[in-house]
């Protein structure tokens, strides 16, 4: 019966991604329509690509008429990301997973699927991580269905609000830990500084979204495993 | 719109993207015993989600202020070990609050 509790806990902590995903995927939905998309193909984008700004910046290349390569870099760029994050998470999973269960898994870790997967305590074994991915994936299709059925449903004060949905969440996700250990709070403080900076800076104001949080994550990282190393016992206390 | 020429595009989106994800899968099959790589992955979402979250989080609604005031009530909740459907919710409410405030103040 445990692999039921693993699935069910999954589904539970996959609730608030799945609200906060019908959100966003409801502006896409409707970016897609207004694009001249028909509303089975914004469907479709969202159901095989599952990402935010990868596929917001691919398909305005669609509409746009972008070339094939262009599409192919740029989606590259924004997502190279997720080679960190399935490194990091993919040290969590049960020692035992095969590697087909593996890479399909895979398919689902989003930003929010790779937060909450980190912060949850112990191994992460594949019913937990099916539960995990599984309610977030049809809240994206769905999200972007109703976006592209009609933009009007939503009045615009409700999706303006709707939109620090996200935010808020990773807000709830970095602060415990970083006042549980200042080693967490030091790198988050260096991440911040770094990307507000990039992103404010004229030099440098023009690096996508992607390149930004690569680079930052590098360097705070990185200080932080040098100047604080975490020995395997200590981590797996941390984590509790 | 070439119905055709977005499939395939479609379809170059969705393959770059899952290679993204599952490329590292592939390469690193055994846990990593570095322990600087071991802590530089441990360390990696927290510096990921804070460069993510900050300064975007400003431009996430119509107005910065209403966002200042979310991004507050999301920072005070989750000091105090509030859960992530309780902070995001609570920091939603308050930027359809102020939003509103800020309206009825611009139309008196």
């Amino acid at each position: 019966m445990d692999y039921k509790k693993s699935f069910t806990t999954g589904l539970h902590d996959g609730i608030p991604i799945c609200l906060g995903y019908i959100s966003v995927s409801f502006a896409f939905g409707i970016m897609a329509a207004e694009g001249g998309l028909p509303i089975w193909m914004a469907v479709l984008i969202s159901m095989t690509n599952l990402t935010s700004a990868g596929q917001f910046a691919g398909t305005g290349l669609i509409i746009s008429g972008g070339s094939f390569l262009e599409i192919a870099i740029t989606t590259f760029v924004i997502n190279i990301r997720y080679m960190l994050m399935s490194l990091s998470l993919c040290q969590k999973f049960d020692p035992n997973m095969k590697l087909t269960t593996r890479a399909a898994i895979s398919f689902g870790h989003t930003d929010e699927i790779f937060a909450v997967g980190m912060q949850h305590p112990g191994i992460l074994n594949k019913y937990y991580m099916t539960g995990l991915i599984l309610t977030p994936y049809f809240g994206w299709a769905f999200g972007t269905l109703m976006g592209a059925i009609s933009g009007s449903i939503m009045p615009i004060s409700i999706r303006s609000a709707l939109g620090l949905t996200i935010y808020a969440m990773f807000i709830a996700i970095i602060i415990p830990p970083a006042r549980k250990m200042k080693s967490v709070a030091i790198t988050l403080f260096i991440a911040i500084i770094i990307s507000c900076l990039i992103f404010f800076l004229p030099a440098t104001s023009s690096l996508s979204a992607g390149w930004r949080i690569i680079l930052c994550a590098v360097i705070a990282s990185a200080f932080s495993a040098w100047k604080f190393p975490i020995s395997s016992d200590k981590s797996e206390v941390s984590q509790q | 719109m070439n119905f055709t020429k977005a499939l395939i595009a479609i379809a170059i989106m969705a393959i770059v993207t899952y290679f993204t994800r599952v490329l590292p899968i592939l390469i690193f099959k055994k846990p990593i015993q570095s322990t600087f790589i071991r802590s530089f992955l441990m360390y990696v979402p927290y510096a990921v989600l804070g460069a993510m979250t900050f300064p975007d989080i400003l431009y996430s609604t119509t107005y910065q202020i209403s966002a200042i005031f979310g991004l507050a009530c999301a920072l005070i909740l989750s000091f105090f070990n509030k859960s992530l459907l309780t902070v995001a919710i609570s920091a939603v409410a308050v930027v359809y609050v102020v939003e509103r405030i800020l309206e009825y103040i611009n139309i008196s």
